[in-house]
């Protein structure tokens, strides 16, 4: 790769790239679970990347973490190396093919938790300047509360650094998770309008919410090739609501 | 006021007024004898009564182990080596050197931030971004760069320990034998070292001579260093 380091909203490829966050709870992995059927059974090539996806880079996080030897910055960096790999081999060649690529969490969970925990605002930017600029970043806004119902007794047991533990917000594990979720919201609204985040209110209906996100992808992708094979796209035009 | 400063952002939790040690930095392409150097620097100082940790690249307990094989396997990106080996960096800043500097050591360092950022240069890293993600480094007291030409530099390493894959940039695919590449791959990283002297103040030593006339030098730089109370560069 030498020689040519582009940065963030200077790269330009054939495929789009379509990204969701929002705090755990917010429903935004469901929609995008939604969302991918749906892209697929219209015919387009989609690829699914989500974080922690290296081997080697992964050995080190969970290290870091279940010994709990990550500091606000090592936190960072090594999330960094993790999308910086995820970035070069899962979301530069697909859209560089022209597919559709989708991420569950981008650089703004980054943002978020990093300026939580401490580090700058501008140099964790700085820090992912080599992102790929999202088709359509879309931010799944839920207020804190409900989140909360969603998650808590629905799930495993929350980890030391998911809840923010390192940051001593409170000795009670649920209840800082509860506060850390909760300055995670602070930052993701100030980020709306900083990087154009699609607000989507996730205190509607799954379906209410699947045909917004609908609208705005099928605008998106106006252009993009459909590459499945004919027999593929038969097959997926009958598991498609016959109203549609 | 605090002698130590950040190159950019800093770490969050820091107290640089806390820092009271020497940060000496040692740089130079691989094969220069650096290690040789801090050897012999940590015995002559502790000789004088100083308090010394030494200290390297890729040893952090955090990443240290996984890197080896990372290099080893080339398997990581550009963008993400230099993410990984900026991860080992900030392990080892945190929980050795500045430990060790509150605690009034003298840090010697074997390579630093500048030989990180030079071989991300070289594998396609933007040198601006670089120069802004280790803004979180501390500006050291000194740094000595041990300077050889590339022909001194081939003995060198024929004489010692043989070329091997990474340190002849083979990762790169800039040459068709080992031979060629390391050449390439060292001018290359020479040059990218001697773009940094004046930015960042490096203190050329001249290393093509032996070890025997190469310390002295060294040594008596290091003594003023130490000697010197004021503030980091």
């Amino acid at each position: 790769m030498a020689g040519g380091m582009k940065m963030y909203g200077k790269h330009r490829f054939p495929g789009r790239l379509f990204i969701v966050e929002g705090i755990d709870g917010s429903g935004k992995s469901t929609q995008l679970m939604l969302l991918h059927k749906w892209l697929e059974s219209e015919g387009y090539v989609v690829y699914f990347s989500e974080w922690n996806s290296s081997p080697l880079v992964r050995d080190v996080t969970k290290r870091g973490k279940k010994k709990q030897m990550l500091t606000p910055m090592t936190f960072s960096l090594i999330h960094a190396t993790d999308f910086a790999d995820r970035t070069e081999h899962d979301i530069i060649t697909p859209l560089k093919a022209g597919a559709v690529v989708l991420a569950d969490r981008y650089i703004f969970t980054a943002f978020a938790r990093d300026v939580v925990r401490g580090v700058s605002p501008t140099w964790v930017r700085g820090l992912y300047e080599f992102a790929v600029k999202p088709t359509v970043s879309f931010y799944f806004r839920a207020p804190l509360d409900v989140a909360m119902k969603r998650i808590l007794g629905g799930r495993d047991a929350i980890k030391y650094y998911e809840a923010g533990m390192d940051l001593g917000l409170s000795d009670d594990i649920e209840k800082c998770f509860e506060l850390f979720q909760g300055k995670l919201i602070e930052q993701y609204e100030k980020m709306v309008d900083e990087f154009g985040l699609v607000p989507i209110d996730a205190t509607r209906s799954i379906e209410e919410q699947q045909a917004e996100v609908r609208r705005i992808v099928m605008h998106a992708l106006e252009g993009t090739k459909k590459t499945r094979i004919r027999r593929w796209l038969d097959l997926a035009s009958l598991a498609k609501d016959s109203r549609a | 006021m605090a002698r130590f400063s950040f190159f950019g952002e800093g770490l969050p939790g820091i107290d640089l007024e806390e820092l009271k040690g020497k940060l000496i930095v040692l740089e130079g392409s691989d094969g220069v004898g650096r290690s040789t150097h801090i050897g012999l620097l940590k015995q002559w100082l502790e000789n004088n009564g100083h308090a010394v940790l030494d200290t390297g690249m890729t040893r952090s307990p955090l990443a240290g182990k996984r890197l080896k094989q990372a290099k080893e396997g080339h398997t990581l990106g550009g963008i993400a080596m230099s993410l990984f080996y900026a991860t080992d960096f900030a392990d080892r800043l945190e929980n050795e050197i500045i430990p060790a500097l509150r605690a009034g050591f003298i840090v010697l360092t074997d390579r630093y931030i500048y030989s990180l950022m030079a071989r991300a240069i070289v594998r396609g890293a933007d040198p601006e971004w670089l120069r802004e993600v280790y803004g979180f480094a501390l500006k050291p007291d000194a740094i000595f760069y041990l300077r050889v030409n590339i022909d001194d530099l081939v003995t060198r390493v024929l004489q010692s320990t043989g070329f091997n894959y990474w340190e002849s940039g083979m990762d790169l695919h800039m040459g068709e034998d080992l031979y060629e590449s390391f050449v390439r791959y060292q001018r290359w990283l020479l040059g990218e070292f001697d773009k940094m002297v004046e930015t960042y103040g490096f203190d050329i030593v001249d290393a093509s001579g032996t070890v025997e006339e190469v310390f002295p030098r060294l040594r008596d730089r290091i003594q003023r260093i130490v000697e010197r109370n004021g503030h980091a560069q």
